[in-house]
């Protein structure tokens, strides 16, 4: 190790070396809370502390800090070092700030005048180091403060070069914190004009500056088009040797290329003027032409800086997107990159492909470097450069090669990375559809897909696949006897079953006249998948069974045993159950004409754009590479007979709540046009809302108001509830009582608690024996910290299986709702008063008018108020019938103070609730879980 | 721009940080731990650059040493990874074949090195002459306080 110059700290050495030698980690925490007890000593007492000390101490302080330690103290310390007229301590004091200190500090004032008076000094070196400061903060406080300073810095003529570059970036840096504070007049034309500066370092700098203003307000910033294309043809016009130290590893100036590359780009076209974009284009061949030179140096660093300007030339081409020629030479050099040896180089010529694919002039171009591509995608040794291949097939696929790519990604998918598996499937399937010419085709592809990679099929494929069959008439038949064909494998995807159900239900009658797929042969072949699916399946299957006895009445009797099998309590869940039973009846009162009117064929889906493809840009949102012709996607074509009627399925269920049955087949970002259509998806919100049997007790939302008593019963199980709260803190107790004759066996009660919500909620809970006996009660002990605020609340899950019967689930939210962490608060009117004035803002009050449960129960609200956990507060509101609280929410992280009014209004049956609170979503919350219920 | 710059070791202790967007010391963590991890775990031959969250990571190995950083989509891969060997220039100059101790040791120095070399995420100074030009006067004016508190001590100013 070489000595250091300036001034060494022999003191903060011999630490770092302690720290070093520590053998353990409890050794070397034990040696820095030795060390952050003396600095604490030595800053409370010692006030003979000398510059050179207190640096020492902020020194060792920020070193514990780099070494992942907190640091709570020193900051004074270090402000003070500001105003040291030492150097060496100012600017351990400014590192120490720009490190530690966060934009809202209290002692951003005094920092801010430590600023001002080193920007005065006339040594650029302090100067400097002020800029620096201000630089690394940021803050809307210092943009404000130095919002005159900095610009009359930057473009003053006596202002040193070095100090003008760090002035540039500083100004950029509180432009992006605070867009306000550049000038505009005749500051815009002395700003441009920087790029024209003398000095190389001050041109660079400024470039970045003049990039973002630009982005803000491209017109008025116009002017700099031409500099910036006269400055770029002087640099790749000049030899390595005119630039002097600018010129890294002999590539003239590339950062300050590339700048001026990247702010040309800001425009579309750069520029109207013929001449100035003659001279651009003459700089982009320069910079082609170059690239075919043989290398000046075999160093790695030559080849990235000369690549890096010629990458982003093809950016400034691929952007102004109206140079045939240009972009089909990018093309070519890309080409020849793909077979480069150094990865980045692949890596990056693959993503700038993408890019070029889209263009109409390069697509052609692009195609010619499929084979490659496909190569890359299956023999790139990183996932990241095969991922990039991907995107290239993607997006270079259109209706002549569209059937190789498709099927060269499906036979990579086999093999694919789990990482990248999903994102394949979406873009197989939108290829797929978009350039399928034979319908028949798509359907393969799709069931070849739900073969591969059926886990990472998604909803909205499967819809897909489904919305397109029953719009084309012509592929109904093919679709019915391939997925038939498909559900004989031993061994199928659910997703397989899910479709295939649904198109047998639909078009099983296009197939039936072949006596190996006859009516009972599909029905059987349906069935015998039945046991091994998920309930949401199951209620598919049981739909198309109800099809089935309409399309064949000849196997009506074996499905109406079926039926009758689950509509009994051996089907565990409720919805199987309420639905096989319903569909018996139906099929035995109905008559066939009522029976064929609501079970008509599904009526054609309104056309739109592909539900996949908004789930692919959620997935990469600003990475999607565009599909070349991805704008025209408007399939299916709708069929001929457009039936009107409204669906069976959708009239069935509306026993169930699909109110909120947005998330159709239909699309993702669009309502759904009507409610006929919604048939697979209503099912889905059925499963997240469990228990709607009848002689099952849920009390959950009273517990909003109470801590003891039944939480749950049906005939199989009660569970007690028995809970307290001190702070942040609560402990519940769950009693299982068996209520029947036989023991409950495989009995587990599971949290359902997302890990991210427990983050702010944590709930411990204790395992209990997996048999619960005949009339016998056990105890299931839980604690919950709240560490910070939260919505909703945590539920169980309880499984179990009656002996010899069908396993149970059940599920029962908690009574840890966040009103649990209340602490009741006293106040009298004037405080409450200037508190409820306090919290007037937009995002701190919430305010719900609802209906007054009958008849209107004054006391009982007032009950329910105290329950709840607040405060009430008495003669505080001037009307007596008003009812007013107080609380304060304890979490580990902060308390938040709530408070709240409700007003009844006795003529309307009505009640105002207004909720206010100094956090948005505990305000929404807490009014959430009082709305409607009094 | 850059968002950050983060230095660690191969046995992912990290020796430098420098962020140039605002972010909370749990998140910084938490970003670091997962980056670190993330890296490490990369073989020699992979590319340097990587897809990580709405940013690009573009990361390079000096001996023990993993130089990271992130940078906005549309920043230029290629010319971070120069940035990155500019700083290892410029630490390498100033300390004389520079090793990760150096680091340790003088972290206050790469620290000024690298305020010279960027501010606020972006290059300020690309020329090797022109940083080591500052930093040396900056070394200049600590010497002369060192001399004079010297000369001050024993009595002669």
């Amino acid at each position: 190790m070489a000595p250091v110059r300036g001034d060494g700290m022999r003191g903060l050495a011999v630490f770092i070396s302690d720290i070093r030698n520590c053998k353990s980690k409890e050794a070397e925490i034990k040696r820095i809370n030795k060390e952050l007890a003396n600095i604490r000593s030595k800053f409370k007492g010692d006030k003979t502390l000398d510059g050179y000390q207190k640096k020492k101490y902020v020194c060792k302080l920020l070193f514990i800090f780099l070494l992942g330690h907190d640091i709570d103290f020193g900051h004074m310390e270090a402000v003070n070092l500001l105003s040291s007229n030492k150097y060496s301590e100012k600017q351990i004091g400014y590192l120490f700030i720009s490190v530690l200190v966060n934009t809202n500090s209290d002692l951003i004032k005094l920092i801010i005048q430590s600023i001002k008076n080193d920007l005065q000094s006339r040594n650029p070196i302090h100067v400097n180091l002020a800029l620096q400061c201000i630089a690394n903060i940021g803050s809307q406080d210092m943009a404000e403060a130095f919002s005159n300073e900095i610009p009359k810095l930057l473009v003053s003529g006596d202002t040193m070069d070095v100090v003008k570059q760090s002035a540039a970036l500083c100004l950029l840096r509180l432009f992006r914190t605070c867009p306000d504070i550049i000038p505009g007049g005749e500051w815009t034309s002395r700003i441009i004009h920087l790029l024209n500066d003398q000095h190389m370092g001050v041109v660079t700098a400024a470039t970045s500056l003049i990039d973002a203003l630009v982005k803000k307000n491209p017109e008025e910033y116009k002017g700099c088009v031409s500099l910036a294309v006269s400055r770029l043809s002087r640099i790749v016009t000049a030899s390595y040797t005119d630039l002097q130290d600018y010129t890294y590893y002999f590539v003239p100036a590339p950062w300050l290329s590339v700048k001026l590359l990247r702010l040309l780009q800001n425009y579309n076209p750069p520029t109207e003027d013929p001449g100035v974009r003659g001279r651009l284009n003459e700089c982009l061949e320069t910079i082609l032409n170059k690239a075919q030179e043989p290398p000046k140096s075999k160093k790695v660093q030559h080849s990235n800086a000369k690549n890096a300007v010629l990458f982003e030339a093809i950016n400034l081409i691929i952007h102004n997107d109206s140079e045939p020629s240009l972009l089909v030479r990018a093309c070519n050099q890309l080409g020849q990159f793909l077979s480069n040896r150094e990865t980045n180089l692949r890596y990056l010529a693959l993503e700038s492909m993408c890019h070029l694919a889209t263009s109409e002039f390069s697509h052609e171009a692009v195609k010619k470097h499929q084979e490659v591509v496909i190569l890359s995608m299956k023999m790139e040794k990183d996932v990241s450069v095969r991922q990039q291949a991907v995107d290239l097939l993607y997006a270079m696929c259109d209706r002549s090669n569209a059937e190789e790519i498709v099927q060269e990604m499906l036979n990579y998918l086999e093999t694919a990375d789990y990482s990248i598996r999903e994102e394949m499937v979406l873009k197989v399937a939108i290829l797929a559809e978009k350039y399928a010419t034979d319908y028949t085709w798509y359907v393969d592809v799709i069931l070849n897909l739900i073969r591969i990679a059926g886990d990472y099929v998604s909803e909205e494929v499967w819809y897909r696949v489904i919305q397109i069959v029953i719009n084309r008439e012509e592929v109904q038949g093919y679709a019915a006897k391939t997925v038939f064909e498909a559900l004989q494998a031993p061994a199928c995807h659910e997703n397989m079953v899910k479709v295939g159900g649904y198109i047998l239900g639909e078009f099983g009658n296009l197939i039936a006249g072949d006596s190996r797929s006859a009516p009972m042969v599909q029905f059987k072949l349906l069935h015998s998948k039945y046991h091994l699916c998920s309930s949401m399946t199951r209620a598919l299957l049981l739909s198309t069974y109800i099809k089935f006895i309409n399309l064949f009445p000849e196997i009506r009797g074996t499905i109406q045993d079926v039926f009758r099998q689950h509509s009994n309590l051996r089907s565990a869940d409720a919805e199987l159950q309420q639905r096989a039973s319903e569909y018996l009846q139906l099929s035995i009162v109905a008559s066939t004409d009522v029976l064929a009117t609501v079970l008509e064929e599904m009526p054609s889906f309104p056309e739109r754009e592909s539900s996949i493809l908004a789930v692919l840009k959620k997935k990469k949102p600003g990475r999607v590479p565009e599909n070349a012709e991805i704008r025209e996607t408007k399939s299916p074509v709708p069929n001929s007979h457009n039936n009107a009627h409204s669906n069976a399925q959708t009239n069935h269920t509306s026993s169930a709540n699909n109110a909120n049955a947005s998330s159709d087949l239909l699309g993702l970002s669009t309502p759904p046009a009507s409610q006929s259509g919604t048939l697979i998806d209503v099912l889905g919100d059925i499963y997240s809302t469990a228990n709607g049997n009848s002689n099952v007790v849920n009390n959950s939302k009273k517990f909003v108001f109470k801590n003891n008593g039944v939480l749950f019963e049906n005939d199989l199980l009660q569970i007690g509830v028995k809970s307290e709260f001190r702070q942040n803190l609560g402990r519940l107790g769950l009693y299982y009582g068996n209520k029947t004759q036989t023991a409950l066996q495989n009995f587990v009660p599971t949290l359902q608690w997302s890990a991210e919500d427990a983050l702010k909620l944590n709930v411990q809970i204790k395992a209990v024996e997996p048999t619960l006996e005949a009339g016998a009660q056990i105890q299931q002990l839980l604690t919950a910290e709240c560490i910070d605020h939260y919505l909703g609340a945590p539920s169980i899950v309880i499984s179990f299986r009656v002996s010899g019967g069908a396993p149970q689930k059940i599920t029962v939210n908690l009574p840890l709702t966040i009103n649990k962490f209340f602490e009741p608060t006293e106040m009298n009117a004037e405080s409450f008063f200037a508190r409820w004035r306090n919290l007037g803002g937009e995002q701190q009050r919430a305010q719900r008018v609802f209906k007054a449960q009958q008849p209107l129960d004054l006391p009982g609200a007032r009950n329910k108020l105290t329950g709840f956990g607040m405060q009430l507060l008495d003669s505080i509101d001037p009307n007596p019938d008003n009812m007013v609280c107080a609380g304060i929410i304890h979490t580990q992280a902060h308390k938040v103070g709530c408070l709240l009014r409700l007003e009844p209004n006795k003529q309307a049956q009505m009640f105002r609730l207004t909720i206010r609170s100094s956090l948005e979503a505990v305000t929404q919350e807490i009014c959430d879980l009082l709305v409607d219920q009094f | 721009m850059l968002q950050f710059m983060l230095l660690f070791s191969r046995q992912g202790k990290l020796r430098l940080q420098k962020w140039y967007v605002a972010h909370s010391d749990k998140v910084k963590k938490k970003i670091t731990r997962e980056l670190i991890t993330t890296i490490l775990s990369r073989k020699p031959k992979m590319c340097s650059f990587l897809e990580w969250k709405d940013c690009t990571i573009v990361y390079k190995r000096y001996a023990s040493l993993y130089f990271c950083c992130a940078i906005e989509q549309n920043d230029n891969e290629l010319l971070t990874l120069e940035v990155i060997h500019r700083y290892v220039e410029l630490l390498d100059k100033y300390f004389g074949s520079v090793c990760e101790l150096d680091i340790i040791f003088n972290f206050e120095k790469a620290y000024f090195i690298l305020d010279e070399l960027l501010v606020g995420g972006e290059i300020q100074e690309t020329s090797k002459k022109n940083v080591l030009k500052a930093i040396a006067a900056q070394d200049v004016l600590q010497e002369d306080e060192a001399a004079d508190g010297a000369l001050r001590d024993i009595g002669l100013l």
